[in-house]
């Protein structure tokens, strides 16, 4: 890198470095499409040298055209909903739901304290294990789903909401206490703000257990939504259109993380965590 | 008295809890719901048995062969594309890309590369499994403080021993952080690879007393799946207080000032 730019400014002193913060951006991303075109050309060339045979793996450029057809037919965007539907209504049901267990358990040492050995031995319970009673209560419906999803993604929001409650500066407290604020305007000054970049953080996590669970219950159980449409591929033998489903998950994925990021950004950008990151 | 207390609280709420259970189950026979007594007999019945060498423990196998290799593989690729700017740059969005990929779609798609095996599933396994460690790892390296990496040079310190006193202790943290999902998604990705494709396994053996109605039997299998997580839960807080150690009391000395 310093070479480099040794040897650049030495040849051509003045437009050089006038060049040099223009370019120096653009490496970075140029250097990210590369990998991806790479690992497409690795992708195309497997099947077509015979690796793999085509039948199992077909070649990129046939699995981003069936992509591209999916895009255009009512039956994928369908599904999509029905995906992102439950995982919508999983969510905001396990973050309501974890906020208020959450802020009541975490503003009380008695409650934390006895509620942690349960917490500490529910919590790791894989939610997988829930899916034969889903099938049982719910059957193939969104029901089932929603259940998997909730289960998931409440811990993550729940422990964190504990972490941020607990955190709560003790001399802001005190302060508030002798400013003569009430119980609620206590919460909504003082615990509320501390705890809400756990809180986010404990959301974005759970943005994505959300909608790993969410597919996960399409896939096993058959309730409707992309993940039954990719065992339904997968069994009726049109691969292409599997792998391009796979890849429609993987998009959703990145769509997701990069929304929750942005939210986390707007609604924490008084936070210094988030402001020293503007100012570096 | 200190010990009661702490006991107390320990058992307070289980105990509220199975004596809540056992006495809305007391009176009737709900078909859903076993009385805790014939769920306790179910569960010794069903995996005290044979079943333990033929489902119980090939899972666990499986499971631990695959976390095991999804964390060497993922620290060992981290160090090295984390340390070299031009390779993180480059491999960055296609990582992404896979890490935001649900790991059960990729059930199916190995199924069909490889067949209904063992491996497949250990496959699974790992590459669900290797992101969070990768990724973590990456960051964690990215991450070395500069005077530190700096003082190492002008010291000498050059490949294995700076990887093993600074490149790996300061990302210890990070690394250990991606460990925990990673044990998270490993036990998911076991259970669904023998709830979708399989004859034997704890997530086959489930779903069969389910499909069969054998509804006491299909508790107990969720009760083992969750010890099962509770025991590597504790496994891992274990091993992460022994590793790194140094750091937490690092972190007490610096929020007490």
């Amino acid at each position: 890198m310093t070479q480099e730019a040794v040897t650049t400014n030495s040849a051509a002193p003045i437009p050089s470095a006038r060049k040099q913060p223009a370019k120096k951006v653009p490496t970075k991303q140029l250097l990210g499409i590369a990998g991806i075109v790479g690992f497409l050309l690795l992708w195309e060339l497997i099947p077509r040298v015979g690796i793999v045979e085509p039948r199992f793996l077909p070649p990129a450029s046939e699995v981003i055209a069936a992509l591209i057809t999916d895009f255009g037919l009512t039956a994928f965007w369908v599904a999509v909903g029905e995906t992102m539907l439950a995982w919508a209504i999983g969510l905001v049901m396990s973050i309501v739901l974890a906020v208020v267990l959450g802020f009541i358990i975490g503003s009380s040492m008695f409650l934390r304290k006895f509620t942690n050995s349960t917490v500490e031995f529910l919590r790791p319970i894989p939610s997988v294990a829930l899916i034969p009673l889903a099938v049982l209560l719910f059957g193939v419906k969104i029901e089932s789903t929603l259940m998997l999803v909730v289960y998931a993604s409440f811990w993550q929001v729940f422990i964190q909401v504990l972490y941020g409650v607990a955190d709560v500066d003790n001399v802001a407290m005190q302060t508030a206490k002798s400013y003569g604020l009430g119980a609620m305007a206590r919460v909504r000054h003082v615990v509320f703000p501390t705890a809400l970049p756990y809180l986010m953080t404990g959301i974005r996590l759970a943005a994505s257990v959300a909608l790993i669970l969410a597919i996960t219950a399409e896939l096993v159980i058959g309730s409707p939504g992309l993940g039954r449409e990719i065992a339904l591929a997968q069994s009726g033998g049109a691969i292409s259109g599997m792998y391009a489903l796979v890849l429609a998950t993987g998009l959703i994925g990145v769509v997701i993380n990069l929304v929750m990021r942005f939210i986390e950004r707007k609604t924490l950008s008084w936070h210094s965590s988030i402001r020293s990151e503007v100012i570096v | 008295m200190r010990f009661l207390k702490t006991l107390g609280y320990l058992l307070a709420l289980p105990l509220i809890l199975v004596a809540i259970w056992w006495a809305s189950t007391l009176g009737e026979t709900n078909f859903f719901v076993p009385t805790p007594a014939l769920l306790a007999e179910a569960f010794a019945e069903t995996w005290f048995g044979e079943r333990i060498f033929s489902d119980v423990l090939p899972s666990i196998g499986r499971l631990v062969v695959g976390v095991a290799s999804a964390i060497i593989i993922g620290i060992v690729a981290g160090l090295l594309i984390g340390s070299v700017k031009w390779l993180r740059d480059l491999t960055e969005p296609v990582l992404e890309f896979f890490r935001a990929i649900p790991p059960p779609v990729l059930v199916p798609v190995l199924m069909l590369l490889m067949g209904i095996t063992d491996g497949m599933k250990v496959a699974v396994i790992i590459s669900g499994c290797v992101w969070p460690v990768l990724l973590n790892t990456i960051e964690g390296v990215r991450a070395i403080d500069g005077v530190l990496s700096d003082s190492a040079h002008t010291y000498g310190i050059h490949g294995w021993a700076r990887i093993k006193y600074l490149v790996l202790p300061s990302a210890g943290p990070q690394i250990m952080a991606g460990i925990r999902q990673c044990l998270s998604i490993g036990l998911i990705l076991m259970v669904i690879s023998e709830m979708f494709a399989s004859s034997s396994g704890l997530g086959f053996t489930i779903v069969q007393f389910q499909r069969s109605f054998a509804i006491p039997e299909m508790w107990s299998g969720i009760v083992v799946l969750g010890l099962i997580g509770v025991a590597l839960s504790f496994i891992f807080q274990w091993t992460e207080r022994r590793v790194l150690r140094w750091y937490h009391g690092l972190r007490e000395v610096e929020n007490a000032v």
